[in-house]
């Protein structure tokens, strides 16, 4: 990967060192577990935190003469998500094995593929903020299997082999060194992980190790020859992979401005120390001895397949966040929050239909999202439902009842799931507006007052008193700006 | 009543279902005449006569219902190599000693749900890996054919050497072999049986441990062309369990047999000859030209022009393919596990222990040819090799219908002959190793004696899914060579 001499364009903070600034080169490979039932090549269940080894069928086990069968579902989504990827799709692809000895690989072979990945090149749009987005390239995605998991410290001299991820399907998605600072490297990962998240593609769960990254890290001068890379593996946290380049970038220059030379070398990241050391030099690193897989026939599809996935994709969050712009009049924020991830899209979309998409804008990120924060719930679980909260926006619009008043209806809605409108009628919440009614309220109230009408008429701005009378009278029902225009009247205040 | 093991499995079939016998009777008869000669032959790694008793109880039930299924009550053997539910499988390695598999392999699966019955596991050399079945870590397995007037023990051929010794010996009606270069067509061969191996594809290897995935194919070893008819209709036929499983339509092969060979063209490929070829062998393969020509065939002479590459080009191939298949075999779930000092020293020491040295031998022949640096020079090349070979008879098969060849370039020899030399070993391979690194059907069909009267075979070949006009061509030769020959039982 050394070889690429095309960027030549500077971006990014330059990091300082002694003998000036640093530019980082960065290119990263994402395994993002694939979101299937079952695994690539076995029936066994892809369920997260059964008991050990409880997932498990023959073939993930190792036993002689099993044999790997491909999941359609798994080569859907890896279909899916280069789609996804604006990247080409290879309708003839192969799987290879890659040979190595460990516990937790009961084959004594990953089946990946390596000469021929099933997506070729591809790009996207990375956010970095509101106003900058870069394009990173994508190299290739290709389907791999996972390894079990050994756990080593459930006893002091053995290790256990939990075998429940072995087979689990994987999408190793390779990017370009195309990132030039911490922050667009977690940037990246954040919005690979909203692209698969949206196309249904990967959970991107990060904690249950549904998405990791290797990255590759390089320093240089600006404009200057590439330097060596570094790989640092599972990196499994966007606050790592800032953290982890950061600390990268610097043990690199130090070393390089000490007169020492870069090694290449795959090193761990320690998230306690927030530091990366040394796993294995280039020397050491395995002879993995791919060859294609006997066991598999190559991985062949029509493109009318491929066609035929495209009609369903779904709008990606960039082009969803560009349209929700363009079509609701939103900022660029409140856009960001709504596209966030699709259910809430979607929510806001109902919410929004044929009506102020501003204001259900509002409602959606300020009432309801506070709501829900508050009450610890998702989305899923409120008891609000879109179109109960456009029935409420829509009763604001109409002036069946103020803004004030909704908010109570509302909470009212959020607590038992009964429609607005439902809880207007019952409780009897319209807005007063009938101007004979406030007339009687406003005359009683001026009569009762007299000391108060001196006041206002001094200092008009004293109105507010009244105002608030008036609504206390009504218990709040009173349409507000019908009580100021009959308050300034008969206090003669025009 | 007659010895009802020597019997045809066709005839056999057609006693029982006429009540000449039941299949009890059938099955006890193989399992007393196998537990007696297994001392002297050592074809068998274990009998299960339980396992024939209760399979031949239940043919007995849907035999007097008149509910026959196709292979109804036929005691066959197995060759150890193919996973039997609950039923020890070894491959002939200490690594696998003591493993039961918790599954059934697909094609036993099939020959048990036809009717069949097992009388017992045959040795083989260690994971298919040998041509005599001497490299079986449990047993020497002994060819039940000796020379002419000579007391030595010859071997089988092999790797399916148990089962085809089994088959000669008449200890079972039929057997399941594997052939990945040879091995079930060799050993046919040099015991006088019928062996065929199908299209790659055609039967399932699901449960059969694997030597070279892309090379594997199971099949039958029987007494006559008719019964290698009919176990291959039952053992062949899609399996979703296998990536590589052919999805056809599986024809009556033995109806095929009926057809005859008027107006073929058989191919002799002029490769095959040479000049070492012993005259027993090219005299033989003469015959067997003239007489299909007898028959009413054409004879045409076709060329093969890689065919001296395929050993080599098979000898980095299979050797590659294994030392991956066999990674698995690491001490950590099943089988074999000598504990060393730490992760690696315990794979080292389990892998030393369970493995024999042509094992070894050929793992290490396999990392080599796919270390990086060598990958390119070996197998790659090879791979291209294996591709022109392909071509190669994808060009004759547009000159002729099927190809005529020895199986072997001699008969029988004895024990210890060769196992110290791995290449002559090797060269038994040289005609049958070109149909699997082509994937085409093959069959071996036994055709005559040699001078010290051992059984020789002829190879036919026949384009992929070719399988009846490979039968239809074996009946011809079969019906012409008239072997009827059995060997003295001095067991």
């Amino acid at each position: 990967m050394n070889a690429f001499t095309t960027h030549s364009e500077q971006r990014g903070e330059l990091i300082p060192g002694e003998t000036g600034g640093w530019e980082v080169i960065i290119g990263m490979e994402v395994h993002a577990q694939v979101a299937s039932e079952s695994k690539l090549f076995s029936g066994a269940s892809t369920d997260f935190g059964g008991a050990p080894n409880t997932h498990v069928a023959l073939l993930d086990a190792g036993l002689p003469g099993t044999l790997p069968v491909p999941n359609r579902k798994c080569v859907e989504q890896a279909i899916r998500t280069g789609l996804g990827l604006k990247a080409k799709i290879n309708t003839w692809s192969r799987f290879d094995r890659k040979n190595y000895f460990y516990p937790d690989l009961p084959l004594g072979y990953q089946i990946s593929q390596y000469k021929h990945p099933i997506v070729g090149e591809g790009k996207i749009e990375v956010r970095l903020d509101e106003e900058t987005t870069i394009e990173v390239g994508i190299e290739r995605l290709h389907l791999e299997q996972d390894a079990g998991k050994s756990i080593h410290d459930l006893d002091p001299t053995a290790t256990y082999v939990d075998l429940n991820r072995a087979g689990v399907a994987l999408m190793e998605i390779v990017s370009r060194p195309d990132m030039r600072s911490s922050k667009e490297a977690a940037a990246f990962m954040s919005t690979l992980r909203e692209i698969l998240r949206s196309l249904g593609t990967c959970g991107g769960d990060m904690e249950k190790g549904q998405m990791r990254a290797d990255v590759n890290v390089s320093v240089r001068k600006p404009g200057g020859e590439l330097g060596t890379r570094c790989e640092i593996k599972n990196v499994n946290s966007m606050t790592f992979i800032a953290q982890a380049v950061e600390y990268e970038a610097r043990r690199q220059i130090e070393i390089i401005e000490g007169g020492g030379t870069i090694d290449q070398e795959t090193r761990l990241f320690d998230a306690v120390k927030g530091e990366t050391r040394s796993m294995r030099s280039k020397e050491e690193a395995h002879d993995y001895r791919y060859f294609p897989d006997p066991d598999l026939l190559p991985l062949q599809f029509e493109q009318a397949w491929v066609d035929e996935i495209a009609a369903t994709l779904p709008e990606l969050p960039s082009e969803k966040r560009a349209r929700f712009q363009a079509e609701y009049g939103l900022s660029a924020y409140d856009a960001g929050v709504l596209t966030g991830d699709r259910e809430t899209a979607a929510y806001y979309e109902e919410v929004a239909s044929g009506r102020d998409a501003k204001l259900a804008a509002n409602w959606v990120t300020q009432d309801l999202f506070g709501a829900l924060n508050k009450a610890g719930i998702g989305l899923s679980e409120s008891k609000v439902t879109a179109a109960h909260l456009g029935q409420l926006i829509g009763l604001i619009k109409d002036g069946t009842i103020s803004g004030k008043i909704a908010k109570d209806v509302f909470e009212k809605s959020f607590e038992t799931g009964e429609a607005p409108a439902d809880i207007v009628e019952r409780e009897g919440l319209r807005q007063m507006s009938d101007t004979g009614e406030l007339e009687k309220v406003v005359d009683d109230l001026i009569a009762a007052n007299p000391d108060q009408v001196e006041q206002v008429k001094a200092k008009p701005k004293a109105l507010g008193w009244f105002v608030g009378q008036v609504m206390k009278a009504t218990g709040g029902k009173a349409n507000p700006q019908a009580v100021n225009e009959i308050l300034k009247k008969k206090l003669e205040l025009e | 009543m007659a010895d009802l093991s020597a019997l045809t499995l066709d005839a056999a079939l057609t006693g029982l279902r006429n009540k000449d016998f039941s299949a009890k009777e059938l099955a006890e008869s193989h399992i007393a005449t196998a537990e007696s000669a297994n001392a002297s032959l050592g074809c068998f790694l274990k009998l299960t006569p339980d396992h024939a008793l209760k399979a031949a109880a239940e043919s007995d039930a849907r035999l007097a219902k008149g509910e026959a299924r196709p292979l109804e009550g036929a005691p066959l053997a197995i060759k150890d190599l193919f996973c039997t539910e609950g039923v020890e499988t070894t491959a002939s390695s200490k690594i696998l000693e003591g493993f039961k598999p918790p599954y059934e392999s697909t094609v036993t699966r099939r020959l048990f749900g036809a009717g069949a019955a097992m009388v017992g596991k045959t040795s083989l050399d260690e994971f298919a890996m040998g041509s005599s079945t001497e490299t079986c870590a449990y047993s020497k397995t002994v060819n039940p054919w000796r020379a002419n007037g000579s007391n030595a023990a010859l071997t089988p051929g092999g790797s399916s050497g148990g089962s085809a010794s089994a088959v000669a010996a008449d200890l079972c009606l039929g057997a399941t072999g594997t052939d990945t270069g040879g091995s079930i067509r060799q050993p046919a061969a040099l015991t006088g049986t019928v062996g065929v191996k199908g299209t790659y594809g055609l039967c399932s290897r699901f449960g059969v441990v694997a030597f070279a995935s892309s090379l594997d194919h199971p099949g039958p070893i029987a007494k006559t062309v008719k019964d290698a008819a009919l176990l291959l209709g039952v053992m062949a036929g899609h399996d979703p369990n296998d990536a590589t499983s052919l999805d056809v339509e599986i024809p009556d092969y033995a109806a095929a047999m009926g057809k005859g060979v008027k107006g073929l063209r058989i191919g002799l490929p002029k490769e095959y000859v040479s000049d070492g070829m012993p005259e027993a062998i090219s005299d033989l393969w003469k015959t067997g030209a003239d007489w299909l020509k007898g028959q009413g065939a054409e004879i045409v002479e076709v060329s093969l022009p890689h065919t001296k590459y395929a050993l080599p080009c098979y000898y980095i191939i299979a050797p590659a393919e294994a030392s991956s298949n066999l990674a698995r075999y690491d001490g950590m779930r099943y089988g074999l596990r000598v504990d060393g000092e730490g992760l690696v020293p315990t794979y080292e020491e389990t892998r030393a222990a369970g493995f024999g040295p042509e094992v070894q031998r050929r793992v290490m022949i396999g990392t080599y040819v796919l270390s990086a640096g060598y990958y390119d020079a070996y197998y790659l090349r090879a791979q291209k090799v294996r591709r022109k070979i392909a071509d190669d008879f994808a060009k004759a098969f547009e000159q002729c219908d099927v190809l005529l060849t020895p199986a072997t370039p001699s008969g029988a020899f004895a024990l210890g002959e060769k196992t110290d030399d791995p290449v002559s070993m090797y060269l038994n391979d040289i005609f049958t190793v070109t149909a699997n690194l082509a994937g085409v059907p093959a069959m071996s069909v036994p055709a005559g004696l040699s001078a010290d009267g051992l059984p020789l075979g002829l190879q036919l070949i026949a384009p992929p899914l070719g399988e009846q006009t490979l039968f239809a061509a074996g009946a011809a030769l079969e019906e012409a060579a008239g072997f009827t020959a059995k060997p003295e039982r001095w067991w």
